[in-house]
């Protein structure tokens, strides 16, 4: 599964020196493709970044390269920007405390049921399958005024009259930390699974408590999956901006980076704003994956 | 205090399954609302969103739409990924670590930056946007899944069947066709489903580069203000169900499959 995708280290054979007229053939169209609608997409937001405003048409901009924008938007979107991350980090460690042992369950608790360790590995994708959007708007109609959950609050006290469940960050957070449980727990899995059950008998024998046991053996040997984890909820979180859209889980307080950037592009048409944005945003998670890979290894990448 | 833990987890992971599972339910539920204009309020329990889902005309164009794009992105990215996958197990050659990292980066990158570079090329080369580049932006971020998903299943390939396929003096194509793609079906398989699900739940990248179009996502996210007709619960309902389908087939034929292999070794 892609899941993997920041773990799996799969077993290559030695790749053969031959052919390589063929093994052009294979990747050109490809590798054409990805420069051709990646790499030129982010050189284009480079140049984008750099504009000024054209003098003479009001709304429009010409190349320049006017490094101001970047000093600007910081300046004008820290805040947004810190909240993003705090935001991102956050709802990545929900994650973590309810996917590690979702994945601890499904991938060491249930091996000796191999039909319901599928059923429950079925379940935990199964979010997959539904609109985004609409199971972010459910939980928005749940946690809505008229919902069932503002009225048990209210009446316990929790929440003041006039006070709303949605727009607030725990709502966002809430959100983020919902959305993206699937893609904590299926990298975890993937490492937890193939676990040797004899490490933990070995602890178990050695007189180590169950504790010791998991600090000692367990958590070792998922670090792979827990990083791989955390990767895949953190960099679409900080990114989001439906959870944290005012028509979705958030309100104008809680606007994040992806809003910002959104809004500038498409409402705004303020693009070099929305560029330099968008290009902070890449290299703040970009020198995050590069701690990751320098941790990892760079053979797990792919 | 062993026993304790073993109860724990048991608990703690039925209470999370219910909590992933809760907004689907609320979903489907609400496909069968009789909601009149807004489907907020529960009113009563009815068939006529699911007999008559194409009323609402918009919800249908949009999740059109959406299985166009979804069918055009998934035939590209299966196509130009797997050969990517093939190349990169198989060859060796020069840049090999440059093109790794080519094909790991969009897997890395934020959508909204993604769509934003998208969106400004179009807009510097004069593209008008609009289905054809929602489809080249979907293909491309299904791209990188489809290599990384078909790459495993390359290199768990033993190449002695290739090998034998070319001492009895099969031709290269021959080859290909009637020994390496059956074996890589199921991963080729695997990742234009995947591919497929990413194109049609993406929101976030087609919002930059639709254009006036609309997908079943960019819909839902438009009408969210006035609020969803039930018929866009009864479409996501569906897609749910059949999704759900053919991932329990497959769960349970490979489970059957290993337990045969398991009685007959």
């Amino acid at each position: 599964m892609a899941f993997t995708a920041f773990s799996s280290s799969a077993a290559t054979q030695p790749a053969v020196r031959r052919k390589s007229r063929a093994a052009l053939f294979l990747l050109l169209p490809g590798i054409f493709y990805l420069i051709l609608f990646f790499v030129t997409p982010l050189i284009s937001l480079v140049i984008t970044s750099l504009q000024e405003p054209d003098p003479l048409v009001f709304g429009r901009f010409v190349n320049a390269v006017n490094w101001q924008n970047y000093a600007a938007v910081i300046e004008l979107y820290g805040e947004q920007s810190a909240r993003s991350a705090g935001y991102a980090a956050l709802a990545t460690l929900f994650a973590l405390l309810i996917g590690f042992p979702l994945a601890y369950f499904i991938g060491i608790t249930l091996r000796p049921y191999p039909l319901l360790q599928s059923l429950a590995l079925v379940l935990v994708i199964a979010p997959f399958f539904i609109s985004f959007l609409l199971r972010t708007l459910a939980w928005k109609q749940i946690f809505s005024t008229e919902g069932p959950v503002s009225g048990i609050l209210s009446s316990l006290g929790v929440l003041g009259p006039g006070e709303a469940i949605t727009g607030t960050a725990f709502s966002v957070i809430f959100g983020l930390t919902y959305n993206f449980i699937p893609f904590m727990t299926l990298p975890i899995y993937a490492t937890l699974v193939s676990l040797d059950l004899r490490l933990l008998e070995a602890g178990n024998d050695l007189y180590g408590s169950p504790a010791t046991t998991f600090r000692t053996v367990t958590l070792p040997l998922s670090t792979a999956g827990v990083l791989s984890g955390t990767l895949l909820t953190f960099i679409p979180a900080a990114g989001d901006y439906i959870n944290a859209s005012r028509e979705f889980l958030g309100s104008a307080d809680t606007t994040m980076i992806g809003n910002v950037i959104e809004t500038n592009f498409l409402v705004l048409q303020n693009f070099p704003a929305a560029a330099s944005l968008s290009l902070l945003l890449m290299a703040a998670i970009l020198v995050l994956v590069g701690l990751y890979v320098k941790r990892s290894g760079t053979e797990d990448l792919l | 205090m062993k026993g304790f833990g073993r109860y724990a987890i048991w608990v703690y992971s039925a209470m999370a399954f219910v909590f992933l599972l809760i907004p689907i339910v609320y979903t489907v539920a609400f496909s069968f609302n009789d909601a009149r204009r807004t489907n907020i309020i529960w009113r009563g329990f009815t068939l006529d969103n699911w007999f008559g889902v194409c009323e609402s005309q918009n919800v249908c164009l949009a999740f059109g739409n959406s299985l166009l794009i979804g069918v055009v992105a998934t035939v590209l990215a299966t196509t130009l990924g797997t050969m990517i996958a093939l190349a990169l197990v198989r060859y060796r050659f020069r840049f090999r670590n440059a093109t790794t990292l080519l094909i790991f980066l969009p897997m890395a990158t934020p959508e909204v930056v993604l769509g934003a570079g998208l969106a400004a090329q179009f807009l510097q080369a004069g593209v008008p946007k609009g289905l054809a580049t929602i489809i080249l932006a979907h293909t491309l971020f299904c791209l990188s899944f489809v290599v990384v998903t078909v790459r495993s299943r390359v290199a768990g390939l033993d190449p002695a069947l290739e090998e034998a396929g070319r001492d009895l003096y099969g031709s290269p194509l021959q080859v290909f066709w009637r020994i390496t793609f059956p074996m890589l079906l199921p991963g080729i398989v695997a990742a234009a489903l995947l591919s497929f699900a990413l194109s049609f739940d993406d929101f976030i990248i087609t919002n930059f580069n639709r254009g006036a179009e609309v997908t079943f996502p960019s819909y839902v996210y438009t009408a969210a203000a006035r609020g969803i007709p039930a018929e866009a619960n009864v479409i996501a309902s569906a897609v749910f169900f059949l999704a759900l389908a053919l991932v329990l087939i497959a769960q349970l034929t490979a489970a059957a499959r290993r337990r045969q292999l398991a009685k007959t070794s």
